[in-house]
């Protein structure tokens, strides 16, 4: 399930900005532990967001992306009141998903 | 058989040719599953794999394209990178961090409606250009910039 993440949303202009931070550990499959063993891959590869029920972003993540990865983007329309929601999957195909409404 | 087509490459592969094999056999490493799509770019070691993997043909500079970073990143692992493109029918923003172990960092698609912008944070392992690419209007624009980066953020 992952851990929740945090997306604030507000509409100035007719343009609403999306900021979205999730939790997550983002690890390369390069990094070695204390006892020198590779720690694998794990991290989100696709994060996508909706604003009534129409996709607004979709994008990919690789392994440079940094832990507890950080996003914002902006998208024309959006009343407040009204929800976006985000939703990652990560490399082993654990999920989530999270809403906020516009303010 | 990796093996066996790795001693081959060695064998009689030289110069650029036995890089690309290698590379090749980079590819084939375990521990990478990706859900769909994009995948040999994410898999990409050099700037040149990446483009060809994202299909790049020869992108224009463009002054309407800003790629905002700091000079110099004390912190290799959080480095804050904003794209704006200003560019009409802005549809894909990519970023790409030159040497770090796999170039792509994120692939960005912008259905109509959303903006030419995102800001996120990438690793660096050391100091190198980092490279936004714009497609718009079916072409692509690239903008770099250098960082400076005084501690790496991909090693423990």
């Amino acid at each position: 399930m992952g851990n929740p993440m945090k997306i604030r949303a507000s509409v100035k202009d007719g343009v609403t900005e999306v900021k979205v931070l999730m939790q997550h550990e983002m690890e390369t499959g390069l990094r070695k532990d204390a006892d020198g063993k590779l720690v694998p891959a794990w991290h989100i590869t696709e994060v996508k967001a909706q604003h009534n029920g129409k996709t607004v972003l979709e994008s990919q993540f690789g392994t440079a992306i940094s832990k507890n990865p950080y996003l914002v983007f902006r998208f024309k329309g959006g009343i407040p009141g009204e929800k976006v929601s985000v939703n990652w999957v990560d490399n082993k195909g654990d999920t989530r998903t999270d809403e906020a409404e516009i303010s | 058989m990796i093996n066996l087509e790795r001693r081959k490459a060695l064998k009689t592969g030289g110069g650029l040719g036995l890089l690309g094999l290698l590379a090749a056999v980079g590819l084939v490493q375990p521990g990478m599953a990706w859900a769909k799509g994009e995948k040999s770019a994410f898999e990409a070691k050099t700037m040149d794999e990446a483009l060809d993997a994202l299909g790049v043909v020869t992108p224009e500079s463009s002054v309407a394209v800003r790629l905002t970073v700091p000079e110099i990143a004390e912190n290799g692992a959080v480095v804050p990178v904003t794209v704006d493109s200003s560019l009409a029918n802005t549809e894909r923003i990519h970023i790409l961090v030159e040497k770090n172990p796999s170039v792509l960092a994120a692939n960005f698609t912008f259905p109509e409606g959303t903006e030419g912008f995102v800001t996120t944070r990438v690793k660096m392992r050391e100091t190198s250009m980092v490279i936004a690419l714009v497609k718009a209007d079916g072409k692509f624009y690239r903008v770099a910039k250098e960082v400076k980066v005084t501690a790496g953020g991909c090693g423990g």
